[in-house]
């Protein structure tokens, strides 16, 4: 079944938990594949996300090695720190509570609109892509209008055969447009994050072109990745139908919180893995990794060590899962995990008792998979009540 | 119990403040950590260690 990314890639029993593999390119970076070992390691400040870095290790042929629009997600401390943190305030708990009602009342609204619509209906388009689109956009400050254009040139940046130049063209057109609101937004401010940044570049903090990067990033991050934890997780929900009964049946919010952590565990839709340089050498699991090795971190299998989730393969959504690694760990974990935590639950715990007979619509052979991109999902899930 | 917290090293993922409002908070203009209690109560204990394993950046120190 392939609801999920890897199933069947679980790590070899007898396995070493570090050995070598051979990437498209000839190289030869470690592939960590133990829970505790990923943890460690992404944690230690020997290891560099610096993809300028000598050894680090790609994944996908087509994405530009260098560049300075690539933003602090390919930097180290302390810059990355620095202009992290530019950001992390409308991510902070108590701010992403305050949106919650907002994100509520969005899914109501989008809900109604569906049950009001046609039947079968295309459940990412009429409901897991509006959701955090319109989340990101209101706490950005970008139109919803333009979503059309957004979704689609970032459908392009995440797409992995996606040719260099059309990858690169496509960033520019989302730099361009994200630059130009930037620049709207010093003369028209808003109660948004696009207009805190743009009060930066007025103090010199950040350049424009740093802070049209950093909008890219959050757009782009803020809304694909929940869209496809929607959709997908409903699938497996509905592939699982005893466990979307604890969560159509309960109104207890810690099972909607741990039904969200166990999906973001079982699902891992960043397939991709993560990748990091070694800036020293480090001994880990009796082994040496040295200065310049490249390391691959398949988040998807340390989120199925049996050592720390056991019987991994079960989807059980009252499982103790909020150890995983789906964020990633480290200092680059996700920045808009909180928001995403809360968009997931306020959606969990509606769509289904909102439609009670919620079912698929097309066989399970026929759901377009998202094999072709950095983050797994659907491309579309025709459902009917 | 004894708790610590490195500011520096904080990255604000608030998995603290969610596993123990009563012992962490975020300051208003970044989301860093905040220490609001040094020393808490045992009964706080298990919580507070939870903190400290989630914390992505390694940042809470915990001695017994």
């Amino acid at each position: 079944m392939p609801v999920r990314p890897a199933a069947g890639a679980a790590r070899p029993a007898a396995a070493e938990p570090l050995s070598k593999v051979r990437l498209l390119d000839g190289s030869t970076p470690w592939l960590v594949t133990h829970f505790a070992h990923q943890r460690a390691l992404l944690a230690d400040d020997r290891v560099s996300s610096d993809r300028n870095q000598h050894g680090f290790p790609i994944l996908q042929p087509n994405i530009p090695r260098t560049g300075s629009s690539v933003g602090f997600i390919s930097m180290d401390d302390p810059e990355h720190a620095r202009l992290r943190r530019m950001v992390t305030a409308p991510f902070m708990i108590k701010r992403v509570r305050a949106m919650e009602p907002g994100v509520q009342k969005i899914v109501d609204n989008l809900i109604d609109a569906m049950l009001a619509g046609p039947r079968p209906t295309d459940l990412m388009e009429a409901f897991a892509l509006p959701v955090p689109s319109l989340v990101i956009c209101q706490l950005l400050g970008v139109p919803y209008d333009d979503h059309e254009f957004f979704q689609v040139t970032s459908k392009a940046l995440i797409t992995i055969e996606t040719p260099l130049e059309e990858r690169m063209a496509a960033r520019e057109r989302l730099t361009a447009y994200l630059d130009d609101l930037v620049g709207r937004k010093t003369t028209e401010p808003g109660d948004d994050v696009l207009t805190e940044l743009a009060a930066r570049v007025t103090a010199g903090e950040l350049t424009r072109e740093q802070t049209a990067g950093i909008g890219v990033l959050l757009l782009v991050a803020g809304h694909e990745t929940t869209a496809n934890m929607i959709a997908l997780g409903t699938l497996a929900l509905l592939e699982h139908p005893d466990q979307l009964a604890v969560l159509r049946d309960s109104d207890d919010p810690a099972i909607v919180n741990s039904a969200v952590e166990e999906l973001l565990r079982y699902l891992t839709i960043t397939h991709l893995g993560l990748t990091r340089v070694a800036l020293e050498d480090i001994e880990i699991a009796g082994q040496t990794i040295r200065a310049g090795d490249g390391i691959v971190f398949p988040n998807d299998i340390a989120n199925r060590d049996p050592e720390v989730f056991p019987d991994p393969d079960r989807l059980d959504l009252r499982r103790d899962a909020k150890r995983h690694v789906g964020f990633g760990f480290g200092i680059h974990q996700c920045l808009g995990q909180p928001l995403a935590r809360m968009e997931l639950r306020v959606v969990y715990s509606t769509l289904y008792r909102r439609i009670p007979t919620l079912r698929r619509a097309a066989p399970l052979a026929e759901i377009p998979f998202k094999h072709d991109a950095i983050v797994y999902g659907v491309h579309a899930l025709p459902v009917t009540w | 119990m004894k708790v610590t917290v490195d500011q520096d090293a904080c990255i604000a993922s608030g998995q603290c403040v969610l596993t123990t409002p009563e012992v962490f908070d975020q300051r208003d203009e970044d989301g860093i950590v905040v220490l609001v209690t040094p020393d808490p109560p045992e009964s706080l204990s298990s919580q507070v260690r939870e903190a400290a394993v989630l914390c992505p950046a390694r940042a809470i120190q915990v001695v017994d």
